[in-house]
């Protein structure tokens, strides 16, 4: 039993005396990347925003000034200094609704992530480690879902279980999870011919543990490369169905919701339009500038020089 | 070769199969009576609903519909639109030129633009234009295009008046339109300005659908040359003393562009995903809008046929990048 905990502490790295050591180097190569912790610092900012959100929005995300319709910027004439960003069709204040949205966006990212990952992770491992037909059904059905556009799909799904956050969300997640068991499948088959599985093996270790114990930790970095980027298409793909209206329901303050509700505004009032867009942007752009550095970070191989 | 092409055709079977398989299921998922989903809004009384019950053969056993579904796909049968009565194959292909026009013009945009930046990047790396080249690269492939799209029009129609909000072309003009192709049929129509007029309409719709193209294609065609440049023969080829742009163009060019070819081809879906949304900004009659159209007027039988359509064509250009792959690059070809 020694000699296989012994193995076991040589082939996979993350175990548990390691694990700070680690971090600490991951951050130290992720550190060199300044784009990516400019990423970091403003995701971290938007989480703030989304937990403060109560606290800093100067009004209600769904209270309605009547006397303030279309307000410009504060900037502009016409501007109004209580409504920072100006108001929209019906007189709600945009910052509020904006950071009132944060919330949705990254709850979207968030549920969305974890459910693919956890259902992708357990297909994936089911496939790479019971091979014959077992996988071969299961690609074949993962290569089905990757042969229609994700977009296409989840608004089909979307049109099935009916048009909400909630079922743009389950959707999503569906149309996602498919990468994580081809990268599951993957590392499994690459992890599984080496010593320290064998050992495990032989030591009697059952299946289930030998799965998620043993080998799952040492396929992690292309799967958290991976939850990152789709933490992204996650947000976009939500905000383009909010956008047909597939999404997330007015009055809720949803980004892409705002947009499809500001589009017949869009050669009156500027801001009514830009601003949402802008949050997507740049939310977007930070996880992905985060994504690349932490691929760059945990996974050597794929570094783009 | 044969058998590299025999052997990709023969996995497409399965996947096509089973795509089949989920624009079966679909109608029968949706929540309701599917009779009732089929005959549209209009109630029917119960003599009426057993015919259409009958007639869709919903009172047959579930294979057995399936089977008679994949008879019917491959005698190119795709049902009929609830609300235009036409058959869903003639409405697509009727709009498919449409989409088609669009997306072949975005790609080229990407291209042309993407290729050029994405060599000079690797070229001049690490310099102004290198890092240029990259955040814009990495803004444009987190951009939300529907908002780009709402912005270009802010802009260039709005604020400028360069360019029209909507349509294929000016309502000025009508001709007919034997290829479906605008640019081609409003140069055919022989109209002063009707070409000019199809152009201007192109324009904004094409740089949104190919921005995300553009950015792929830009980063893939740096990090391909970077790999390159790296290689023996490159510097050889430097060594031998020829030009440095015979260099890069002829000789590390070409072998970069391997994958570059690759990533344009897996642009496909991500071309009709985009048209869904490009489409429904600029109201361009092609497939995303119709798709869009039908899923909220409840025309399931054109949201069934347009799925299954949009699969397999995706599927087609897919197997045709492998092909075209195999053919550039034996390596692939002589593995299996």
């Amino acid at each position: 039993m020694t000699d296989t905990a012994l193995e076991k502490e040589d082939g996979a790295p993350a175990a548990r005396g390691g694990r700070i050591a680690l971090l600490i180097e991951f951050w130290s190569y992720f550190r060199e990347n300044r784009g990516a912790v400019m990423g970091l610092a403003f995701f971290v900012f938007i989480v703030l925003v989304a937990i403060l959100a109560d606290v800093i929005s100067p009004h209600g995300p769904t209270v309605q000034y009547r006397d303030a319709l279309l307000k410009p910027p504060f900037w502009e004439e016409g501007g109004d200094a209580s409504f920072l960003l100006g108001t929209d069709a019906v007189g709600r204040d945009i910052l509020s609704r904006l950071i009132h949205g944060s919330r949705y966006s990254l709850f979207i990212g968030c549920v969305v992530v974890s459910l693919s990952l956890m259902i992708g992770v357990v297909i994936g491992l089911v496939a790479g480690f019971f091979r014959g037909g077992v996988d071969t059904v299961i690609m074949r059905v993962m290569d089905v879902i990757l042969s229609f556009p994700s977009l296409l799909l989840a608004l089909v799904l979307v049109a099935v279980l009916g048009p909400s956050l909630t079922n743009a969300i389950i959707a999503i997640a569906i149309v996602q999870q498919p990468h994580y068991v081809r990268l599951t499948r993957a590392a499994v088959l690459g992890e599984r011919p080496k010593d320290y599985v064998t050992a495990a093996q032989v030591a009697g270790v059952r299946l289930p543990r030998l799965m998620f114990v043993t080998v799952l930790p040492n396929c992690m970095a292309p799967l958290i490369v991976q939850a990152a980027l789709s933490f992204s298409t996650a947000i976009l793909d939500a905000a383009a169905l909010g956008f047909l209206g597939m999404g997330a329901q007015p009055p809720t303050p949803e980004w892409g919701t705002m947009l499809a509700e500001a589009r017949e505004f869009i050669l009156r009032a500027w801001w009514v339009v830009t601003f949402p867009g802008l949050a997507i942007l740049a939310t977007v752009l930070a996880i992905n500038l985060m994504g690349d550095g932490m691929r760059d970070a945990l996974d050597p191989k794929l570094k783009r020089s | 070769m044969i058998r590299f092409l025999l052997f990709r055709i023969g996995f497409l079977i399965p996947t096509f199969l089973g795509v089949t398989v989920v624009a079966f299921g679909f109608i029968r998922l949706l929540p309701g009576d599917p009779v009732l989903l089929l005959a549209g809004e209009r109630s029917i009384d119960e003599e009426r609903y057993r015919q259409l019950l009958h007639q869709y053969g919903f009172d047959r056993p579930i294979w057995d519909q399936y089977l008679t579904y994949l008879w019917d796909l491959l005698h190119g049968d795709l049902g009929t639109s609830i609300i235009t009565k036409k058959p869903v194959f003639q409405e697509f292909f009727t709009l498919f030129p449409a989409t088609l026009e669009l997306s072949v013009c975005a790609i080229l945009f990407a291209i042309a633009l993407g290729v050029p930046a994405g060599v000079i990047a690797a070229v001049r790396r690490r310099t102004a234009f290198d890092h240029a080249v990259m955040t814009t690269a990495l803004v444009g492939y987190s951009m939300p295009i529907f908002w780009w799209g709402l912005l270009l029009i802010i802009l260039f129609s709005g604020i400028l008046g360069w360019t029209p909000v909507s349509g294929r072309i000016s309502l000025l003009y009508y001709f007919p339109t034997p290829t479906g192709f605008m640019l081609i049929d409003s140069l055919l129509s022989g109209q002063d300005g009707a070409f000019a007029s199809a152009v201007s309409h192109l324009i904004l719709p094409s740089i949104v659908l190919g921005t995300i193209p553009l950015a792929v294609i830009a980063r893939q065609t740096r990090s391909a040359m970077l790999e390159v440049l790296g290689e023996d023969y490159v510097r050889t080829a430097r060594a031998k003393g020829l030009a440095p742009w015979r260099v890069v163009g002829l000789h590390a060019l070409r072998n970069a562009m391997i994958p570059v070819i690759t990533v344009i081809g897996l642009q496909v879906g991500v071309l009709f995903a985009g048209a869904i949304l490009t489409e429904t900004i600029f109201s361009w009659p092609g497939i995303g809008k119709w798709m869009i159209d039908s899923i909220f007027r409840r025309d399931y039988p054109a949201v069934q046929g347009g799925l299954l359509l949009i699969a397999a064509i995706v599927m087609l250009v897919n197997l045709l990048v492998d092909v075209t792959y195999g053919l550039i690059n034996p390596k692939i070809r002589y593995r299996d």
